[in-house]
């Protein structure tokens, strides 16, 4: 038995969530300012961190009275130490710090990925060893895990992460902010007809996207010298198709060269229709893929990984510090 | 003005930056999407003999290494249109080197020595890269490195 409040603030949500046991979710409730980055084509650190500080009580209130528990109720704290944004981290660990002191309670300081890769566990135990493939806007990685909490990372991206890449064509094609859903839908409406390089095309499990994204900037640039018109929903077709079919080629690799027992893809665009449609139809084992309400940055992921750090007493001193950039393989337990 | 044909050379030519780089150096790297401003840094990087796969700092803003030096690798590109305090100026003051990208967004911020590097994408893909050295060290830099 265990009931786990968890704060997760890394970029640009706030967001608080309880967790009774494994996956019952009392409450997760995020708040996203999307619309606000929206305006500036980005996200803005500062205005992160700014409207963390003013939401987090909201947030925290909001999630305990939906939850129906009391802060006495809990047993631990788990909150996100990184990696992300200085400023936003900040601002979620002063209140789990706080909290923590205030309420004697454990405190737990889970890796945003290690999140990422447990809202799997919010539907269904996963089964070791397997390979996580993370996807998101600063991850693109391939994560072998042999038992439970092990991280190895066996490959990843040398340049741009896939969600960045996706973020700057959205950019250069004068899309929505963010790029990956707005291309993503797109994509299911236009047809394969611009042809690009299948990037990082070869036998390691690495990826690179700065060479895609260079060819679809120097595609756009060269049409729009000679006046053509470029057809957002095929480039945004043909974009995708090459980026997901280096994503699926290279996990399957893995995953059968490792002998695990199942995939899961873990971070943002773990949501994105074409990723979850190939990967599902050419892998000949088991695919998890997130619920599609924990896909983006949310605080239940971070209290399903809290609640396996508790189990195993993994607690954190009330002197832990934010870590901006944070390696996942450092978080790991055992060989 | 230099011309580098290609990702290897841009790769060596930053090796060779990287190797003549002195503790506290200020990089900052101009020039479009694309145009190779963290190939250079990993290049960069391989001087510092930095074993850690560098990529792109945009996510978090900025990447720490560890190599002879300290390599702070900053992507200011989501910082454009605010002036604010971001606490970048202690690693700016630290004894390790720092390569900043979209540096036209931190302009207020930047120490005003400094080296600034320009690289621009030429019709057949090759890319010219140019120098300003603000500051003696910077100018005694460009003179070891022969590129004045």
């Amino acid at each position: 038995m265990s009931l786990i409040l968890a704060i997760e603030s890394s970029c640009d949500e706030m967001s608080v969530a309880v967790l009774k046991n494994k996956r019952e979710i009392l409450s997760n409730i995020v708040a996203s300012q999307i619309d606000t980055h929206r305006l500036y084509g980005g996200v803005v650190p500062e205005i992160a961190s700014r409207m963390h500080v003013e939401c987090v009580s909201t947030v925290l209130k909001t999630a305990l009275s939906e939850a129906k528990i009391d802060m006495k109720d809990v047993d631990a704290i788990a909150v996100t130490k990184g990696p992300g944004l200085v400023g936003s981290l900040h601002v979620g660990m002063q209140a789990a710090k706080t909290l923590a002191l205030a309420y004697h309670k454990p405190l737990i300081g889970v890796h945003h990925i290690a999140g990422h890769i447990y809202a799997n566990e919010l539907v269904e135990d996963i089964e070791y060893p397997c390979l996580c493939l993370v996807v998101s806007g600063g991850h693109t990685e391939l994560v072998y895990m042999k038992h439970v909490f092990s991280f190895e990372v066996i490959g990843q991206t040398l340049d741009d992460a896939i969600g960045e890449a996706y973020d700057k064509v959205g950019r250069v094609l004068h899309l929505p902010y963010p790029g990956g859903p707005v291309i993503d839908k797109l994509a299911n409406q236009g047809k394969h007809r611009y042809k690009l390089p299948l990037p990082m095309n070869d036998d390691s499990y690495n990826f690179s996207f700065s060479g895609l994204k260079s060819a679809v900037i120097n595609l756009k640039h060269n049409a729009d010298q000679r006046g053509e018109e470029i057809v957002n929903e095929d480039l945004a077709c043909s974009f995708q198709d090459v980026a997901i079919e280096v994503l699926v080629s290279k996990t399957i690799k893995a995953a059968q060269d490792y002998l695990v027992k199942e995939i899961i893809v873990a971070g943002g665009v773990s949501a994105n229709s074409g990723l979850r449609r190939k990967l599902t139809e050419r892998s000949s084992m088991k695919v998890l893929f997130p619920p599609m309400a924990y896909c983006t940055d949310n605080a239940a992921m971070i209290a399903s990984a809290g609640r396996i750090m508790y189990e195993n007493s993994m607690f954190s001193a009330l002197d832990l510090s934010v870590k901006p950039s944070y390696d996942l393989e450092e978080e790991s337990v055992g060989e | 003005m230099i011309q580098l044909l290609n990702e290897k050379e841009m790769i060596e030519f930053g090796k060779s930056l990287g190797q003549h780089l002195f503790e506290g150096a200020i990089l900052t790297l101009n020039g479009e999407l694309g145009v190779g401003k963290t190939t250079l840094t990993k290049g960069i990087g391989q001087g510092l003999e930095v074993k850690k796969i560098i990529n792109s700092p945009t996510f978090t803003i900025v990447k720490v290494y560890h190599g002879n030096k300290t390599l702070y690798h900053f992507d200011a590109y989501r910082l454009e249109g605010q002036n604010e305090e971001l606490g970048f100026e202690e690693m700016f003051e630290d004894d390790g080197v720092c390569v900043i990208e979209w540096p036209q967004y931190i302009e207020d911020i930047l120490p005003v020595e400094r080296f600034e590097i320009y690289i621009k994408k030429n019709e057949d893909q090759s890319r010219s890269l140019s120098f300003i050295a603000k500051g003696d060290k910077y100018r005694q830099l460009l003179e070891e490195m022969s590129l004045c």
